[in-house]
């Protein structure tokens, strides 16, 4: 029985380190490469030797595919591809490839240049892994070779962000990436069409909260930006360059033209500019209404937001500002934590998810004495607000997608275990399909039952299509036919056929039985009885009655001659070929039986 | 399949295609040359129009002379100018279930046929092609409804009046099918009915045919077409280029192994180069600029203007041009320009690499960031105050008819200083000029047409291989003007078969397969058997499932079990319900082996006697005879069911089975 085999190397009841292998009718993909936040050892980046120990990766996957450019999904693909050596293909939507490699060069010059880490891979490692990367359109069929296609859609969770579906004949994996079933104010929602794959992979990162209305979270999000500003406080936003900040932008931009306000929104790093204009240069996956109105007023180009300075901070007096990283784990956004935490007129404002061992993690679970490095304790005094405005979908988008996509199994990663847990069982009960939540390292085995698609030979089609005594709609029609098996090809052929191609003749296999009835009337007489015993009987047949005084039942034969010893018996002669068989051996055992008593 | 062909015109082409019950419309453009016939619409008043003087008949007779004007020997008709539709009366278009749209340039026609005739189906076009082609009617609207005409001229049109006019009015076609121009609420209401797609997507059209779109490298978002079923591919190549300028490059590849080609939107003028019309435009205009003329440049606003504006901008420094405005004046200029710069997915891979640094893809943005190229929506309102001479000028339409283009012909025609460049190879620049003669201003003609000329067609052919090539008329022959020029033309074996307006064809090929899938529970329950080394066979006996133009073969549902009721049941109750198909029988039985196997079934008296053909086994005391030979076996028997069966189970053992 053909199967389908998944194991995740990194998300696997877990956030973080994306990476699942998945193994579909002999082709291997593997789906995500990315690095874990809460780690700074070999724990960050999957362990690829589960692939193959000695061998080479690229001899092993047929192809590597990337939803979106957060660092949990790209982040250890110059790692994997040029540190441990991978050289085919690695499929990516074009707004994914722009900004992946900025993200990347971000993450070494953190890593490398402020941990000084070293063994960490090169801003050249970036380029030369970049160059493998094949980009797709939405909706385009890639074909990555004879059997193996992939097509993306619309997640919806940041710019470029995709799901794709991975074909290989009949069997087929949907793989979601990270998506968003409700637009925003800068992307749309994910959409899939129903495409029926045999396992949906989905994130998992909400299975059981379901949010409240965006609406109402924008406006606690404004109001406690605005309070704090208004009494002089600093509101820290971290973030991550690409995403929610754009959304949380536009949402501060309008907000601050209406309101008229005065205090300053700044936005920290040269990326962020960058990155406003690649969603100027994208806006085509931004939302409709976005899309619509960019020629009179682009979004993202934002009037009250400026570049941030480092100097600023120290600046007295209230501001705005988004730093990246978003999970307070490092960078500017950890700096400017670290000058402000002190003051509790201040506000941290955490948009999204943190993963564990972050200072994001850390303070949104209550902790205010943190120590930092040099064993030096930082005493949280600002106000910890978390705000889920993250991009995914809750349990009631995930509901949706799966009653979208019509899987036959699904499988959960990119969530926590006792979360998985709960919505694996609400999947299980409303759609009545498998729900599996493998952990890292572990694989789910699940069995495909492919249709083989087969050419019919016209002819046989069309014949076998009106055939049968009468058209009946109840009745199923049946089809005969030879299916010829040469090399990998399968063609369905009429039986006349499939004996001509092979160049045989047909055997014809007949048989005559010998039925004796008594009977003393003329041969002729008898023949009438027979003849009118079998019409009233075989009325959806042809019985017909030939001059020669032979009977034909379809095209079986009946005779009459006389015993040659006793006149009182008649000797009749059913003569049939073996595919009349069973109406042949019917009409012997009804014959047998004797003729009615004339009337 | 069929092919109805409901336009003339070879590079604005409307074809319907009918392919596995399914009504698919290739393109619609809109002959765009009825206008010709017209008199420009000016945007202020024009004396020297108003006064020309109405056109009189040889024997005298001034009744048309309200409708039709002479200008310099031609005459034209003075009316709001008149559009030729694509042949409506051929088929009947509600029966259309999709329309592909190739390319912007070709879906001019698409509010006639979505609002008027009853169409209910699916438009599919690219996003770049959508969101240009609605700038382009948008345009198109806009210049024709903001010169509102108070006469609509029928007379001439009628068909003993047509007889007496001048050619070309005379020779015009389905005159009385010409239409004046749609309007915004119908462009907005066609536009909604198309569905986006995007290149190599395949689309499932009724689960009988897929389409797919494919680059053809002409312009932003263009494509050709493949239709095809598991077993027939119908390719549509229709506005294709090799050339690199800013789209993304043909898709070559995926046009083999067509059944049928069709091949339509070649260059309109395959003697001239692009290139070296290029230069050619950059080198006149700088001429004229530098003795203090303007330069006009009728164009469309979205396409060629965007490989012109970046020749100008590598151009304009070492001309000493620095200093001279560039104008682009459209109502959809602005959409235009920003448009082009977010179709990143759709250019050439070297504006590709520009947007992921993040730059703008085309170097106009940096035009107009430095102030060298401004843009207006028309001449009236900032232009006036901004507009400074010498001056290069780019607006619309080609076709000097309509738009703002027909302000600057009549402000800058008196002056030999001033230089008019025609760029767009739509329109016979001898035609578009006729009504504004006598003319001082130069004119230049620099044809710039990028799509496929004849020496790439047979490139393109010789590549793909497909079956049978279809194309216009116009291509199987050289052009009327250069019957020297053989090689003007599709050279091709077998030779392409040809298309005329209201034409309907039909295409050879005969389908032979057909896909259907077995059910894995049938599949299961199949037994193969090796015939010949390497070939394999089993028979089939299933019920075939038809849905939505897919089928499905499934397992045989079992017979119901009759009922154990010990009541006699009549016989016409036995009465076997429908035909039970057997496979046929096919392989020969060797005698001994089969003596040998009736032995060993328990059959003693068995005897062998040769025949002319064979052999006939006789089982004496059974009465029963078997003949045997190479293609047949014939059992002979008494009513004696039990040995029957049993005697054709043997002989089944020694025979394939079909």
């Amino acid at each position: 029985m053909p199967e389908i085999k998944v194991t995740p190397l990194g998300a696997g009841q877990d956030v973080g380190r994306s990476c699942i292998l998945v193994s579909i009718a002999g082709k291997n993909v593997m789906l995500d490469c990315g690095m874990h936040m809460g780690y700074n050892d070999d724990r960050r980046f999957p362990d690829f030797s589960y692939i193959t120990q000695n061998g080479r990766l690229t001899d092993f996957l047929d192809c590597v595919i990337i939803s979106h450019f957060h660092l949990d999904h790209c982040g250890a693909l110059p790692y994997f591809s040029e540190m441990v050596g991978y050289d085919g293909p690695i499929y990516m939507t074009h707004p994914t490839k722009a900004i992946c490699p900025i993200l990347l060069e971000d993450y070494r010059k953190i890593t490398v240049d402020k941990k000084g880490e070293t063994n960490f891979f090169t801003s050249q490692m970036i380029k030369d892994c970049m160059k493998k990367v094949v980009a797709v359109h939405l909706h385009q069929t890639v074909q990555v070779d004879e059997e193996l296609e992939i097509k993306a859609y619309y997640a919806g969770h940041v710019l470029g962000a995709a799901m794709f579906q991975i074909k290989v004949g009949c069997e087929s994996v949907v793989y979601t990436g990270d998506y968003n079933m409700t637009p925003d104010r800068h992307l749309g929602a994910a959409w899939i069409d129903k495409c029926r794959p045999d396992l949906l992979i989905s994130e998992s990162t909400y299975a059981t909260t379901i949010r409240d209305s965006k609406r109402c979270r924008e406006r606690d999000f404004l109001k406690k930006v605005h309070e704090t500003v208004e009494r002089g406080g600093k509101v820290l936003i971290p973030v991550f360059a690409l995403g929610r900040a754009q959304e949380l932008c536009i949402l501060l931009e309008t907000f601050w033209e209406r309101m008229n306000l005065k205090a300053p929104i700044y936005f920290s790093t040269g990326l962020t500019e960058k990155a406003n204009h690649y969603y100027k240069l994208f806006i085509t996956w931004t939302n409709q209404k976005i899309r619509k109105t960019f020629v009179q007023r682009n979004m993202f180009e934002f009037k009250h937001i400026k570049a941030f300075d480092r100097a600023f901070a120290d600046n007295p007096g209230p501001m705005v500002v988004f730093a990246t990283p978003g999970m307070l784990h490092a960078g500017q956004s950890l700096q400017i934590f670290r000058k402000w935490a002190g003051n509790e007129k201040n506000m941290v404002i955490m948009p999204g998810y943190c993963v564990q061992g972050t200072v994001g993690h850390k303070i949104l679970s209550g902790q205010r004495k943190l120590e930092m490095e040099g064993r030096q304790i930082l005493e949280v005094k600002m106000q910890v607000e978390y705000m889920s405005f993250s991009a995914h979908a809750d349990a009631k988008g995930i509901m949706q997608l799966i009653r979208q996509a019509e899987p036959r199994n699904v499988l959960l990663v990119h969530g926590e275990a006792k979360k998985m847990e709960f919505l694996k069982q609400k999947i299980e009960q409303e759609f009545h399909v498998s729900c599996f939540m493998p952990a890292n390292g572990e694989t789910t085995t699940i069995l495909t039952n492919p249709c083989i698609p087969v050419d019919i030979s016209l002819g046989l089609l069309k014949r076998e299509t009106v055939i049968g005594p009468l058209p009946d709609a109840k009745k199923p029609k049946l089809m005969h036919g030879t299916l010829l098996m040469k090399d990998n090809s399968f063609r369905l052929v009429s039986p006349e056929q499939a004996l001509k191609e092979l160049g045989l003749a047909e055997h014809q296999l007949r048989f005559t039985c010998r039925v004796h009835i008594q009977d003393p009337r003329k041969e002729h007489e008898t023949v009438l009885r027979v003849y009118n015993h079998l019409k009233g009987i075989l009325k959806d047949y042809s019985v017909q009655h030939l001059p020669d005084g032979s009977i034909t039942v379809e095209s079986i034969l009946i005779q009459a001659t006389a015993h040659s010893e006793d006149q009182g018996t008649k000797v009749l002669l059913v003569s049939w070929t073996y595919q009349d068989e069973e109406l042949g051996s019917y009409l012997t055992s009804l014959l047998k039986k004797g003729l009615p008593q004339s009337t | 399949f069929f092919q109805y062909c409901l336009s003339g015109h070879p590079t604005l082409p409307c074809n319907v295609l009918k392919f596995k019950s399914t009504t698919i419309m290739l393109d619609c453009g809109l002959d765009m040359t009825s206008t010709l016939n017209f008199l420009p619409l000016p945007l202020v008043q024009s004396p020297r129009l108003s006064k020309l003087p109405g056109w009189v008949l040889k024997d005298g007779s001034t009744f048309l002379d309200k409708e039709l004007k002479e200008c310099s020997g031609h005459v034209f008709v003075d009316s709001v100018p008149e559009f030729c539709l694509p042949e409506t009366e051929l088929l009947d278009l509600s029966t259309v279930d999709v329309i592909l749209i190739s390319n912007y340039h070709c879906m001019m026609a698409l509010p006639y046929i979505t609002e008027y005739t009853g169409f209910t189906g699916t438009v599919y076009a690219t996003e770049p092609t959508v969101q240009i082609g609605r700038l382009l009617m948008e345009e198109l609207v806009n210049s024709i409804e903001r010169v509102p005409k108070a006469q609509s001229a029928s007379m001439w049109k009628n068909k003993e009046v047509q007889r007496l006019l001048p050619a070309p009015l005379k020779d015009a076609v389905e005159v009385s099918m010409w239409r004046k121009c749609y309007t915004m609420p119908e462009v907005n209401a066609a536009l909604s009915k198309i569905q986006l797609v995007g290149y190599s997507q395949k689309i499932e059209l009724f689960g009988a045919v897929q389409v797919t779109p494919l680059s053809s490298g002409y312009a932003l978002g263009s494509s050709n077409w493949i239709i095809q079923s598991h077993y027939e591919k119908v390719s549509y190549v229709s506005g294709s280029s090799l050339l690199t300028t800013h789209p993304q490059p043909m898709d070559q590849a995926s046009l083999k192994n067509s059944d049928v080609l069709i091949l339509t939107g070649l260059t309109q003028i395959p003697t001239a180069n692009p290139d070296g019309m290029v230069g050619e435009f950059c080198s006149n205009l700088a001429m004229t600029v530098r003795n203090g003329g303007n330069v006009l440049v009728p164009c469309y606003p979205s396409g060629v203007i965007y490989d012109l504006l970046e020749c100008l901008y590598q151009y304009i420094d070492s001309a000493g041009l620095s200093n001279v405005p560039f104008y682009f004046i459209s109502p959809v200029a602005n959409s235009s320009l920003e448009f082009s710069q977010i179709f990143a997915e759709w250019l050439c891979h070297n504006k590709q690499t520009k947007v992921y640094l993040p730059e703008p893809p085309f170097p106009h943005a940096e035009l107009i960031q430095t102030n060298k190229l401004k843009h207006y929506p028309s001449i009236h309102g900032d232009f006036s105050n901004d507009f400074k001479q010498p001056c290069v000028v780019f607006t619309g339409h080609p076709s000097l008819r309509f738009g703002d283009v027909v302000h600057f012909m009549e402000l800058w025609g008196k002056s030999s200083l001033n230089t008019v460049i025609f760029t767009e190879p739509d329109f016979s620049y001898l035609d578009a000029l006729a009504p504004y003669q006598p003319l001082a201003m130069k004119c230049v003609y620099c044809p710039i047409d990028t799509r496929l000329n004849f020496i790439q067609v047979s490139k393109l052919l010789k590549e793909v291989q497909p079956l049978h090539v279809v194309c216009p008329e116009q291509y199987t022959q050289p052009p009327p003007t250069q019957s020297h020029r053989t090689d003007l033309m599709i050279d091709c074996q077998p030779p392409a078969v040809s298309y005329r307006r209201a034409e309907v064809l039909t295409l050879p090929y005969k389908r032979r397969y057909e896909k259907i899938e077995i059910m894995p529970d049938l599949a299961d329950s199949l037994v193969p058997s090796e015939i010949k080394p390497g070939i394999s066979l089993a028979t089939v006996s299933a019920v075939l499932h038809t849905k939505d133009n897919k089928h499905v073969l499934q397992l045989p549902p079992k017979p119901p079990q009759p009922p154990a009721s010990k009541k006699r049941k009549r016989v016409s109750d036995d009465v076997p319900e429908c035909k039970s198909l057997k496979p046929l029988l096919s392989g020969s039985i060797p005698v001994d082996q089969f003596v040998q196997t009736l032995e060993k079934h328990g059959f003693s008296d068995v005897k062998v006697e040769d025949t002319a053909k064979g052999h006939i086994v006789l089982l004496q005391e059974a009465e029963t005879l078997i003949q045997l030979e190479e293609d047949s076996t014939h059992i002979i028997c008494d009513n004696d069911e039990p040995l029957r069966v049993k005697l054709r189970d043997l002989v089944l053992k020694f025979l394939q089975k079909f």
